[in-house]
């Protein structure tokens, strides 16, 4: 079963995409990293609506979220959802050199 | 001799000046530029614009702010640092414009280090990379 790392950037819970097939890649069993760049890491606020990211925790996949975005933003680590991990930006080529599929859509 | 650094393939779409995806572009290329990774880079439409060589700095005149002080950071600028941090890493960064996209924008006067080819270039690059990443022009 291949491992994908999905690069959500957009802000909107309506820009669902990403969240909703990588949820769906879990739930068949694979490995699946949704990274939250650009304001697309405002949905990771504790209390932020975005139910495609409970949805997809609920499945599986691992939550990060760029950590330079989060800076940006003035989101500290303690205002996190739970389940939402703060991550450097390397990670992603981590999974590139380490062949996994990353998607940005 | 084949090397055994990691070759990387990246397909840029968006012009300078414009989205934040071009700021996350640059940190990824730069974060693997220090790994010493191979990085083959394709510019397609208005990413053609990154690398353009006439790109000039300006001051501020409604914050009345002058050329150092407002420092603007060009994107030009921004590609040679990256060829050269891969350089500094043991690697490499070769840029691709498309040709067909620049001679739509007038962009054909680029900075020293960036090639001109086509698709089949960047198909050339996905076959022979680890892997690929497109950052596509929304999001």
């Amino acid at each position: 079963m291949p491992n994908y790392l999905f690069i959500e950037s957009r802000g909107s819970p309506r820009d669902t995409f990403g969240c909703t097939t990588a949820s769906a890649l879990a739930r068949g069993g694979a490995s699946v990293v949704l990274l939250l760049v650009q304001n697309a890491a405002l949905a990771a606020r504790h209390g932020a609506h975005a139910p495609q990211l409970d949805e997809a925790a609920a499945a599986g996949v691992a939550l990060l979220a760029d950590e330079f975005a989060l800076r940006e933003r003035g989101i500290a680590r303690e205002r996190l959802r739970p389940g939402v991990e703060p991550a450097p930006i390397d990670v992603v080529i981590d999974r590139l050199v380490d062949g996994w599929h990353v998607i940005w859509h | 001799m084949t090397s055994t650094r990691p070759q990387l393939a990246f397909a840029l779409m968006d012009p300078p000046f414009e989205s934040a995806r071009t700021t996350t572009a640059f940190r990824l290329l730069a974060a693997a530029a220090q790994r010493g990774c191979d990085l083959k880079v394709f510019a397609y439409e208005g990413a053609v614009l990154l690398p353009f060589a006439k790109q000039q700095a300006h001051p501020n005149a409604v914050h009345g702010r002058s050329l150092e002080e407002e420092n603007h950071p060009l994107p030009k600028d921004i590609v040679a640092a990256l060829i050269a941090e891969a350089a500094r890493h043991g690697g490499s960064l070769d840029w691709i414009n498309c040709g067909l996209c620049v001679d739509e924008r007038g962009a054909g006067e680029a900075i020293v280090g960036v090639r001109r080819g086509s698709p089949s270039d960047f198909w050339q690059m996905a076959q022979n990379a680890c892997n690929t990443l497109v950052i596509p022009t929304r999001g």
